[in-house]
């Protein structure tokens, strides 16, 4: 299987993206996404500065490089910098909307299907096929059973498969909304948020009023409190036909964790047991890890 | 502007066309709608008491099938678009590549509109579904303010339906997995949100816990009123301070809007709550059907009546409304 990074779904700024991206180049990695898909308000880096990026890291690593697509399209500016992004004339696109879809299938464009385009079935899956798409990275709330499931449906219907790129590794990303969770946690409003999530580079913490943790706030996206990490499910990985994992940066410890995955993809027997969450994977609630419930 | 009502059962269809609704939105009895809960929705005899109930009152049927299936239930979805369509209603609302697809294939007269949970908040997107199934109608999610609205609008072919009144989905609608990581159902695969069976309350000393999947949603105390467990409207902690860290028990009103919705060509508001009772749908519909007329005969002059406010305001949750994201400061 192949590694990729996914964006960064935090606002970093660009010292920071620098140094990451850097030590980043010289791991084992096979795919590299750039862009912001959070919120168009994070403007240390636009279009120019993650294609310039794309160009440096083309010329260091042999990773393949893709630009990721904002996720939720509001106002008319956003929507001409996704379709700018789509007109990149350079790098393959991850499409995070069907408005991005809409416009890499008009330019005949080949793209990914990003984790929050909801293909949930072959049907859905070989439309976006007829699209265009090349490589599907399923919602992350899919199980491996209906991975495999829409995979084996896709196929019974003629399609021709797609890659298949799991979400393996990070806090999951759950929810988008018109709301900036960090700007009403500083008591900002959003229009004048100081874009104050730059001084989360981990999110900002939700727990329950009994201490236990919940969810990461980023700005308008809810991620998962607990960071999945599937490397101890590996060899089911592997069975289910997925051709990627995803790993999802944080601001600590990446590094080990490419580490960690390649071993494992060189034949290193994969651990036991890791810390995090494992429970989509298993058709279970996201924040459980089945083997501590007993679920497996 | 057409009035879009729900109804979860026969009673509350009855309650919205005696009201005036135009349109009366309805779902089968299973996971095939994104309100699959118990005792809700409707079986065969109803839905044929439904429709007879409708043509007689020459009203428009709609019905939800706007869950994304999974591949081994498939044929559900398939057979619950043959329903609809079999008994002609006037729309068939879904969100699903693949049931949109089978419903414009198979019966390329039904008419079809894209549901809020399709999650399409641009022209780009509307244009996707607009080519590839011929849409007639796309239902916008909760997160625009009035003004992204009036762009979506002006630059997307297809007439635009907007939710008007009722509970506050605060995340864009078919991108929020929040239900499914507690309690492993989501909207998108399962049609429920904080499902009820996930539900327990329980009473101590620290006062009334409501809890989801054993996760502590909210806890109150002897003078505060209790709301349902929705996970994203509970008080958690957030460095150091308890809130509503996501959003508080409200639902939207959008009264104060109808003018401008009007004037930027929105075709339908939409009520949400197919949960609700028939009593709730008899009386948002009335005052919805009153501002509507009202603005349709002097629009010039229309102001929101407070007693429309003060009876919308007693069916809103946490008895508050807000204008949610079509206000920029609410955002």
């Amino acid at each position: 299987m192949k590694l990729s990074l996914g964006p960064v779904l935090y606002y970093w700024d660009k010292e920071q993206l620098g140094r990451f991206y850097s030590e980043m180049s010289a791991l084992p990695l096979d795919v590299i996404y750039l862009g912001e898909t959070v919120c168009s308000k994070r403007r240390a880096m636009n279009l120019d500065h993650w294609l310039g990026l794309g160009r440096e890291l083309q010329a260091c690593s042999p990773a393949q490089i893709v630009l990721s697509g904002l996720t939720l399209i509001e106002a008319a500016s956003e929507l001409s910098s996704l379709r700018r992004l789509c007109d990149n004339g350079e790098l393959l696109v991850e499409a995070n909307d069907m408005g991005a879809v809409q416009y890499l299938a008009e330019r005949k464009l080949p793209f990914v299907a990003g984790p929050a385009l909801n293909l949930y079935n072959g049907h859905a899956l070989a439309k976006l096929l007829e699209c265009g798409m090349i490589r599907w990275v399923p919602p992350v709330e899919c199980s491996a059973a209906l991975i495999r499931a829409v995979l084996d449906q896709a196929a019974e219907l003629g399609c021709e498969l797609p890659q298949v790129e799991v979400f393996a590794y990070g806090h999951l990303p759950l929810a988008y909304s018109a709301r900036c969770f960090t700007a009403r946690a500083e008591n900002r409003p959003k229009d004048d948020c100081q874009f104050c999530c730059i001084n989360y580079p981990d999110g900002l913490a939700l727990s329950s009023q009994e201490g236990q943790a919940l969810f990461t706030l980023n700005g308008i996206q809810t991620m998962s409190a607990e960071v999945t990490n599937l490397l101890a499910d590996y060899p089911g990985l592997e069975a289910c036909g997925a051709d990627l994992l995803r790993l999802s940066p944080r601001a600590q410890g990446m590094v080990e964790v490419v580490e960690a995955f390649a071993r494992v993809r060189q034949g290193e027997a994969p651990p036991l047991f890791v810390e995090g969450c494992n429970g989509y994977w298993h058709g279970q609630a996201g924040m459980l890890r089945v083997e501590e419930v007993g679920l497996c | 502007m057409q009035l879009v009502c729900p109804a979860g059962n026969l009673p509350a269809l009855k309650a919205a066309v005696r009201q005036g609704a135009d349109a009366v939105y309805v779902g089968f009895r299973d996971d095939t709608n994104a309100r699959h809960f118990a005792g809700l929705n409707m079986d065969d005899k109803q839905f044929d008491a439904a429709v007879a109930h409708i043509r007689q009152h020459q009203r428009k049927l709609y019905v939800a099938v706007n869950t994304y299936p999974q591949p081994q239930g498939w044929e559900r979805w398939q057979r619950a678009v043959d329903r609809a369509a079999d008994h002609g209603v006037d729309a068939l609302i879904a969100a699903d590549p693949g049931v949109l697809g089978y419903a414009a294939q198979r019966h390329p007269q039904l008419s079809l509109h894209l549901s809020v949970q399709g999650s399409a908040t641009n022209a780009s997107a509307l244009a996707f579904y607009v080519q590839h199934y011929n849409i007639r109608r796309a239902v916008l999610p909760r997160v625009l303010s009035l003004a992204q609205v009036r762009q979506v609008a002006a630059n997307s072919t297809v007439p635009i339906e907007v939710f008007a009144f009722g509970s506050l989905c605060i995340m864009a609608e078919g991108r929020c997995h929040l239900s499914s990581y507690i309690t492993g159902e989501s909207p998108n695969l399962c049609g429920v949100c904080s499902p009820a069976k996930a539900v327990r309350w329980s009473e101590d000393a620290e006062g009334l816990s409501a809890r989801l999947s054993e996760v502590l949603i909210d806890r109150y105390q002897a003078d505060e009123p209790a709301g349902y467990p929705t996970l994203c409207k509970g008080r958690f902690m957030v460095d150091g301070k308890r809130f509503h860290a996501l959003e508080e028990p409200t639902s939207l009103d959008t009264l104060d809007l109808l003018p401008e919705l009007a004037a930027m060509g929105v075709e339908a508001v939409k009520i949400e709550g197919r949960q609700r009772s028939p009593a709730y749908v008899e009386q948002v519909t009335q005052v919805w059907r009153a501002a509507l007329d009202a603005h349709r005969l002097a629009p010039q002059r229309f102001t929101v009546k407070d007693q429309w406010r003060q009876v919308l305001a007693g069916l809103s949750e946490g008895s508050q409304t807000t204008l949610g994201a079509y206000h920029r400061s609410w955002q």
